[in-house]
């Protein structure tokens, strides 16, 4: 994936040239614009919370679909049966997954004798067990999980954030 | 930087473009290049990003690939900063903008200092002392030549030993072929030479290409105009995965019907039907029978290794039913009735022997060879891969597979064809080997002989057969020279020299290696040389329907590593050196021509001059035509490239060839394809003898996620975390018997050797049999497998057996690691 974090030492450390124009900076700082991007505090995209279903309703076998973070996005939220990685809910066994693969964006058909997620047009696999790990397939990346919180006292189940990169976007919050 | 990988970075529309073939498998998928500033990006409005795609809003299914894996920042040497997104081309006829998970990744391979391509040599690097040091290219050479003019002058060259690639693609392709042949071949003149994945130097083809057939002869094209295609010991969905899907998937899901319509007019052209010869269920079995409809496939699970027997089973079958053609065997073959006498076999014995049941063979035989409604022999089309090459005996096995396709006309029309499918890109051109036999370099190397070992960009401790054996013999030789080095404080590189040459005389060996990781060679080598890939050189390569493409050079490679076409010119250029200095002009000679700045130089000087008028003999798979290709013509063509051989340079274009032998002219002197008779002889003795001793068939091969050893994958999260380590299917009885859980790990052993694995049990394996990951960095397969190999010194790979033993339970793995099925279903 991409890795922008090539250490200003390094940087420093590879050619003359690359010194010699930050000195120029240095030299003439009229040169430099001033900052006009606001909020460069944050560096996480602005995810919505937004709310899924109760625990309650959630039975073994009955995925919930639903759409985050726009309506766009189709996910679906599978109560395993089985304590999982990442799991929420009283039984800590609710996961949820974007439903686009992350290979070329095709629908994922939840398979729920496996517990795991296919694709038809390409053939990846995904299990849902195992936070959206590709089993076998042509992806680069595991299927996006949707992280999710559960509310004790209510019982409610919202979606906070994405773990992963949705398909067919630069980000994942349009 | 962002941390969270929820986000890309889009090319500016004015983003600088480049062309790339994907470096990994043969099939060779086009890809776009954009390189860009780091401090400028595109935007989301198609007018304002070099994809001219709409990220204002969600994209649509199938509108693209792009994942991170896609993007990259990359340090020139000029110390400027770059984005790189490396994206499948949408115009390119092999892929048709579809990107494999091998492929998707290119860009993440890249090298990043602080990426996980970190580990990259970038020096060269010299192990003296007890510890890894840098060094120049200056002192890597004096030492690196100086060894070898000292073992050449003393010996001959017959100490200096090689492992080198024959392939295109990363660590390969026509520019590094040459240059590394010329200097083996040519300079050093030194027959002690393995191919990377062999272990002398040979062919993988040797029968087909005496019987007059190239392996390479259909376009993936042919794929999708077959009636039938038969798919030998071949897993095309993991193994060459978008020939598989964009052209084989659409012909199953009857997509090209109307396309064979139009090909042949008057010709039926039934529902197109798959057969797999196999002793696994594949994962591209259970794929086809998605596309297909499990009516239209037809799995012929053989015994393993019993693939002659069915080959003339079905040979026999079809002579005997007149379902051959008998104008074409007798105007354009020789040895028919030979090959009829000795391949003889009943569909009654055949079956005995395959296990395969006589009506799933005469169904086999209907599908394939019976001629259609309208009156024609099907359009059958057989591609094989490493179940044959690495079979029980690969020799006989294409033998007996090209009988039946000469028989049926199964070569040089369209839609049929007779294929390897093939690992790695092609990319040869070389002078002819200076040896009259094969030499099993391994075995020599076992047995003391040999004093500088060269191992370049490859890896035989993880792909060797035998591998276990191998790497003990030089990990042992090797440290008699590690301790001489060590004891030589002070030593001038002259002095060193000495040093080395003598240690090599007391049983030592000088390791060198060429790649761009330290890689297990590391464990034994002296000396690393850094390497350049695609990507960080110009390279062209050919893949399985021999299309040539150039793959451009947009970035720097790390440090001080080269192209290989430009080390090789190095260590001649010091060899050549060092005979001017001593005044030995004759051997100085033998060091000329190596006087190139860029790695187009060894292009022209190699590729561009086979065949031509005074030049000595160069095998080249451009032919003679080859000069009509240079580095401009092949960037105008792009993605696409050229088919070769080349037959003309027409209107600014390279004219190609779609498919071979279409004329029935076939490659011998005659012209006539020649029939080989193709006796069945059961196991290899070795090998049998394995079999009655233990209990499991450990079948191995590679998969879909991980390439070669995984001299990238192995630094990826991604891979690391779905395959920590090899792993073997088992059938679910078996790992109940042996109290196996998945994810546990298991010693796998036998009178070869012993290696570990992490069991996967799988409903898909049968009893008694398993199937492991073949050369993987963490569990090396090769371990058990046996030194025997057939007449041409290729090994048996995929035939050992062995026992298996539960060493423990890995919680880690059960934890983060998937055991479900890696079949679609």
């Amino acid at each position: 994936m991409s890795n922008d974090c090539v250490s200003r030492r390094t940087f420093l450390k590879i050619g003359g040239s690359s010194v010699a124009a930050t000195a120029a900076v240095i030299v003439h700082p009229a040169n430099a614009a001033p900052a006009q991007v606001k909020n460069t505090g944050r560096t996480l995209l602005p995810y919505p919370s937004n709310p899924v279903a109760s625990a309650s309703q959630m039975t073994v076998g009955t995925p919930l679909q639903f759409s985050y973070p726009d309506a766009s996005s189709p996910c679906l939220a599978v109560k395993l049966g089985t304590t999982t990685l990442g799991g929420v809910g009283p039984d800590h066994d609710i996961v949820a997954y974007s439903m686009m693969c992350t290979h070329m964006g095709c629908p994922v058909a939840f398979d729920a004798k496996t517990n795991t997620f296919k694709c038809g047009c390409h053939y990846s696999m995904f299990d849902a067990e195992k936070g959206g790990q590709m089993i076998a397939g042509q992806a680069t990346e595991d299927l996006p999980r949707i992280r999710l919180s559960y509310d004790e006292k209510t019982g409610k189940i919202s979606a906070t954030g994405i773990d992963g990169m949705l398909y067919g976007r630069q980000a994942n919050v349009l | 930087m962002d941390n969270q990988g929820d986000r890309i970075t889009l090319p500016p529309v004015n983003a600088q473009h480049t062309n790339m073939t994907c470096h990994f498998c043969i099939v060779g998928c086009g890809y776009n290049v954009f390189k860009w500033p780091e401090n400028v990006e595109g935007g989301r409005a198609p007018s304002d990003n070099a994809l001219g795609l709409d990220y204002t809003k969600q994209l649509p299914p199938l509108a693209v690939t792009l994942t991170p894996a896609m993007t990259n920042m990359v340090v020139d040497r000029d110390g400027s900063r770059h984005h790189i997104m490396i994206v499948p081309d949408k115009q390119c006829v092999v892929n048709s903008g579809l990107s494999s998970t091998r492929g998707g990744k290119m860009a993440t391979y890249m090298y990043n200092a602080n990426g996980l391509t970190r580990e990259r040599l970038k020096n060269p690097r010299l192990y003296i002392g007890d510890q890894w040091v840098d060094t120049d290219w200056n002192r890597a050479m004096a030492l690196y030549a100086g060894v070898l003019k000292h073992t050449l002058d003393k010996d001959g060259p017959d100490g200096l030993v090689f492992s080198a690639f024959d392939h295109g693609g990363a660590g390969g392709g026509f520019e590094n072929t040459w240059a590394t042949g010329k200097l083996m071949f040519t300079a050093l003149q030194t027959p002690m030479v393995r191919i990377h994945n062999r272990p002398a130097y040979n062919s993988e083809c040797h029968a087909t290409r005496e019987m007059g057939i190239g392996e390479l002869n259909n376009s993936y094209e042919d794929a999708q105009l077959a009636d039938v295609i038969i798919s030998v010991g071949n897993n095309a969905y993991e193994t060459q995965t978008n020939y598989f899907l964009n052209h084989w998937i659409p012909n199953l899901q009857g997509g090209t019907a109307d396309k064979k319509k139009q090909r042949f007019p008057g010709e039926a052209t039934p529902t197109t039907k798959i057969i797999f010869v196999d002793p696994r269920r594949t994962p591209s079995i259970a794929i086809a029978e998605q596309a297909a409809g499990s009516a239209n496939v037809l799995h012929l699970d053989i015994e393993p290794g019993t693939d002659v027997p069915l080959f003339n089973g079905l040979f026999t079958y079809v002579v005997q039913q007149g379902w051959i053609d008998r104008d074409f065997i007798a105007q354009h073959t020789n040895g028919f009735q030979d090959a009829v006498k000795t391949n003889q076999m009943s569909l009654d014995d055949t079956s005995k022997i395959t296990g395969v049941s006589v009506e799933k063979l005469r169904t086999a035989a209907e599908w394939a060879y019976k001629p259609k409604s309208s009156g024609q022999l099907p359009r059958t089309m057989h591609a094989y891969e490493k179940g044959i090459i690495w079979g029980n005996d690969n020799y006989l096995i294409q033998s007996s597979l090209v009988d039946l396709v000469l028989a049926t006309h199964n070569v040089g029309r369209r839609g049929t064809g007779v294929v390897r499918m093939g690992g790695h890109q092609e990319g040869y051109t070389r002078p002819p080997y200076p040896g009259n036999s094969k030499i099993y370099i391994d075995q020599q190397i076992i047995q003391g002989k040999g004093r500088v070992m060269t191992w370049w960009a490859c890896n035989n401790f993880q792909t060797s057969n035998n591998s276990e054996a191998l790497r003990e013999a030089v990990l042992r030789r090797s440290q008699i020279v590690k301790e001489a080095m060590q004891k030589a404080k002070g030593a001038s590189d002259a002095d060193l020299v000495n040093v080395i040459y003598d240690a090599t005389s007391k049983g030592g060996l000088f390791v060198a290696s060429v790649n761009l990781y330290p890689t297990k060679l590391a464990e034994a080598a002296h000396l690393l040389l850094p390497a350049a890939h695609p990507g960080e050189m110009n390279l062209t390569s050919m893949n399985g329907e021999r299309r040539m493409r150039l793959s451009e050079r947009f970035m720097d490679p790390p440090g001080s590593a080269l192209p290989d076409a430009l080390i090789a010119a190095k260590m001649a250029n010091a060899l050549k050196a060092m005979y001017q200095a001593e005044g030995n002009t004759a051997m100085e000679a033998r060091f000329d021509g190596f006087d190139w700045k860029t790695e187009e130089d060894a292009f022209n000087d190699g590729f561009r001059r086979a065949g031509q008028p005074g030049v000595p003999k160069i095998d080249s798979q451009g032919g003679p035509t080859g000069n009509l290709v240079t580095y401009e013509r092949l960037l105008a063509a792009g993605n696409n490239g050229v088919q070769l051989p080349v037959k003309s340079y027409t209107d600014g274009k390279l004219i190609g060839t779609e498919m071979l032998y279409t004329d029935s002219k076939f490659d011998t002197p005659d012209g006539r394809a020649q029939f080989k008779p193709a006796p069945w002889n059961g196991l290899p003795k070795t090998v049998a003898d394995q079999k009655k001793k233990y209990r499991f068939w450990i079948n191995n091969g590679r998969n879909n996620e991980v390439w070669q050893t995984a001299y990238h994958d192995q630094y990826n999260e991604f891979i690391r975390a779905r395959y920590p380590m090899a792993y073997l299917e088992i059938n679910p009885d078996d790992a109940k018997e042996l109290s196996l859980s998945p994810g546990d790990i298991v010693e796998v052993f036998n009178d070869f050797g012993s290696t570990y694995a992490m069991a996967y049990p799988a409903v898909e394996i049968k009893r008694n049999q398993t199937f492991m990951m073949y050369g993987y960095v963490n569990g090396i397969q090769g371990d058990v497998t046996t030194d025997w190999t057939d007449r041409n010194i290729i090994p048996y790979y995929k035939g050992t057996w062995a026992n298996l033993r539960r060493v423990g339970a890995m919680e880690d793995y059960q934890r983060t690691v998937s055991f479900k099925s890696r079949r679609f279903i």
